[in-house]
């Protein structure tokens, strides 16, 4: 079989964007609430251990309940407790954002890995939803259509998300705070505030995200279960120019990368995997080389808002 | 007279009565927070079902009382305390580098490569191999450097991601053995593995009571103590100090954004670079087997950044939070052996970098508290 036809394999079958799909979810759940994190003016870099902390609790929370639902909600449990301490640290005490963030990333690897091998949370994945007719669609029905049921958040947390920052009071007031700081604070909101919710919403869909992994994607927690895709999401952020379009779109064409890199090894192919590995990194910092002057990050992107400071 | 110079003991005293009481205060604020992120982390042993008396027994075991620990703890500390430098120089001048652990694993690699290529005598190549693990983490650093001051990315997020690339760089590189790949006779049962450095290319141990650290011990505290001069008495300094607290201020006066920085920046990368060459060739039990291995930089860049952020940026304060954290390192293998998950000092680090974040951002606000009830009082 030559390559090519390996090439047109891998493209025609339901198993490639059945993947993506999965890797594009997983993504997509944590850059949204990284998105509005970053809108409201912090690089919160603590969204690896939001996953994490929501991932393990979602197992714990499903070890001893058997629900989904309960699972789910212990994952947003566990997400939030991570934003609670980035938040709280890095908006309320002003301590560096940065700081703040690659602690917890640390401290929520070895508390994990710590209980894990103390409690070892059995988990199984959830069942099927197909959607009737959609799910026949070819090539995409499966794959958008024919997923475990939380796969299915998405497609309300996405929309509810973009409507929130672009067309709502509270959305105004995250843009304000991540822009000019200074004039939200003068024309009476509290940045600083806003700010920690949006770390509280970056830590609600990341515990999502932890409990997608869980429950749809892997089905048991391990040490390893998010290996950097945190960062990842972080880079569609960047990658999508801070827009929420922009955003998928990059989650998408990372996850793509992703499991073009899994089925190419199935058939066989030893093809650069490390270079397919760090294409994500790679396309991001290309495309901010390029497009940094025109996409314009929020303006107090990364800096602490203290009144009276400029 | 005496009616004019009163008032100014009676507020001289009182000036001295304040910083007192806020010494105390930073006091009391470290101490609380300290004993909280001992104590919780002391509360999760013991809600484990493990015993915190022994853990801790374990902890100072392993990294200072038992035979030849306190040496294995130096050789931690080395490149810790190297990072952690280049950390303190790059943020004296305002940006912020949060790649080290790319840039340290660029410098083993860098380090590898010209090492084996150029050759030479023994103790040479050892200064060839030291020197290109620095030029490698400086090239890597210079990237962000480079997309810094003429592309305009942020060094945050550029140094961040090239850490992802970095390891991948390494491990492809270790599957060609143009690059790094050692030949198949010396690979032993693994596959990607470097060649081993000869016994006379490695650092020279020096061997106190039983205890052998590789000299980077030294080369690292007198680097800590050059830097820490640097950055306070000299012009140099002076001027990535300026840059870093107002860089318009900066720019006016001459001090150019785009040479200050990225020297500051690559500076920051050689020093990592430095470290990782220095891993390489004083290898020990945390380092291998002094060659390169995929993940070789094991967290060193991490760790040293926190060691930087935890002194705050003051060089010499650098030695002394590393000798905590390579204890914390080389103690979590001891703690295995209690029963309890050696995973826990890990958790034990994060607790204590989060309590020592506390009191600094304490004062702050307080500070900021005070000065704005002083302003509304005179008003």
């Amino acid at each position: 079989m030559g390559f090519f036809e390996a090439l047109i394999d891998i493209f025609t079958s339901d198993s490639t964007y059945i993947n993506a799909a999965l890797f594009a979810a997983l993504l997509l759940f944590a850059a949204t609430g990284e998105w509005v994190a970053e809108r409201a003016g912090t690089i919160n870099i603590s969204v690896e251990g939001m996953l994490l902390s929501g991932a393990f609790t979602t197992a714990v929370g499903y070890d001893l309940t058997e629900s989904a639902v309960l699972a789910i909600l212990a994952g947003i449990c566990g997400g939030l407790i991570v934003a609670l301490v980035q938040a709280e640290m890095s908006h309320r005490l002003s301590a560096d954002q940065f700081v703040v963030g690659l602690t917890l990333n640390i401290l929520v690897l070895g508390l994990t890995g710590f209980l894990d091998r103390e409690i070892n949370p059995k988990t199984k994945i959830v069942d099927t939803w197909n959607i009737p007719l959609l799910s026949d669609l070819p090539l995409i029905g499966q794959a958008l259509f024919g997923q475990p049921w939380p796969f299915y958040l998405l497609y309300v947390l996405v929309p509810v998300s973009g409507w929130m920052v672009y067309r709502t009071r509270f959305g105004l007031d995250v843009r304000a705070a991540g822009e000019n700081p200074q004039s939200a604070d003068v024309s009476g909101i509290d940045v600083n505030k806003r700010r920690r919710q949006a770390i509280y919403y970056a830590g609600f869909t990341s515990g999502l995200g932890g409990a997608f992994l869980i429950l749809v994607q892997v089905g048991q927690f391990e040490e390893s279960i998010v290996g950097g895709r945190g960062f990842i999401a972080i880079a569609a952020v960047i990658f999508g120019g801070w827009t929420i379009r922009g955003t998928i779109a990059g989650c998408i064409l990372f996850a793509a990368a992703l499991s073009f890199r899994l089925s190419i090894q199935g058939l066989g192919y030893q093809l650069n995997s490390e270079l397919l590995q760090s294409l994500p990194f790679l396309v991001t910092i290309v495309a901010m080389a390029f497009f940094a002057h025109r996409v314009r990050p929020p303006a107090a992107l990364a800096q602490p808002f203290v009144r009276g400071l400029e | 007279m005496t009616a004019v110079a009163e008032p100014a003991t009676n507020e001289k005293q009182a000036g001295r009565a304040r910083q007192g009481a806020r010494l105390g205060e930073w006091l009391v604020l470290y101490a609380l927070s300290i004993l909280g992120a001992i104590l919780i982390s002391a509360l999760l042993v013991t809600a484990t079902g493990g015993d915190w008396q022994s853990v801790v027994t374990a902890l100072l075991d392993g990294s200072m009382r038992n035979p030849g620990r306190w040496g294995e703890t130096l050789g931690v500390a080395a490149p810790l305390l190297l990072v952690a430098l280049g950390t303190v120089i790059s943020s004296r001048a305002g940006l912020v580098n949060i790649g080290q652990e790319g840039q340290l694993a660029i410098g083993a690699a860098f380090a590898t490569y010209f090492g084996f290529l150029i050759g030479g005598p023994g103790p040479l190549n050892l200064f060839v191999l030291l020197v290109f693990g620095a030029v490698g983490g400086a090239l890597w650093a210079g990237i962000a450097a480079l997309l810094r001051f003429w592309r305009g990315v942020p060094e945050v997020l550029s140094t961040l991601l090239l850490v992802a690339v970095a390891g991948q760089a390494v491990a492809y590189g270790l599957r060609w053995q143009r690059l790094l790949l050692a030949p198949e006779a010396s690979r032993g049962n693994r596959n990607q593995v470097s060649e081993q450095l000869g016994t006379d290319r490695r650092l020279p141990e020096q061997v106190i009571f039983g205890n052998s650290f590789p000299i980077s011990v030294y080369l690292a505290v007198g680097v800590a103590l050059i830097v820490a001069f640097l950055l306070a008495r000299s012009i140099w300094g002076f001027r990535l100090k300026m840059l870093g607290r107002n860089p318009r201020a900066a720019q006016h006066s001459g001090v150019s954004q785009k040479r200050y920085g990225s020297t500051a920046l690559m500076l920051g990368g050689a020093f990592a670079g430095l470290a990782g060459a220095a891993m390489l060739a004083g290898g020990g039990f945390a380092f291998g087997n002094y060659q390169l291995v995929p993940g070789f930089s094991a967290n060193i860049g991490w760790t040293g950044l926190l060691v930087a952020l935890v002194a705050r940026e003051r060089a010499l304060v650098c030695i002394p939070v590393a000798l905590v954290f390579a204890s914390l390192r080389t103690g979590s293998g001891f703690v295995a052996s209690t029963g309890v998950e050696g995973r826990i000092t890990d958790v034990i680090q994060g607790l204590l970098v989060l309590a020592l974040l506390v009191p600094p951002a304490v004062m702050f606000v307080r500070d900021r508290r005070r000065a704005r009830a002083a302003t509304t009082a005179r008003t």
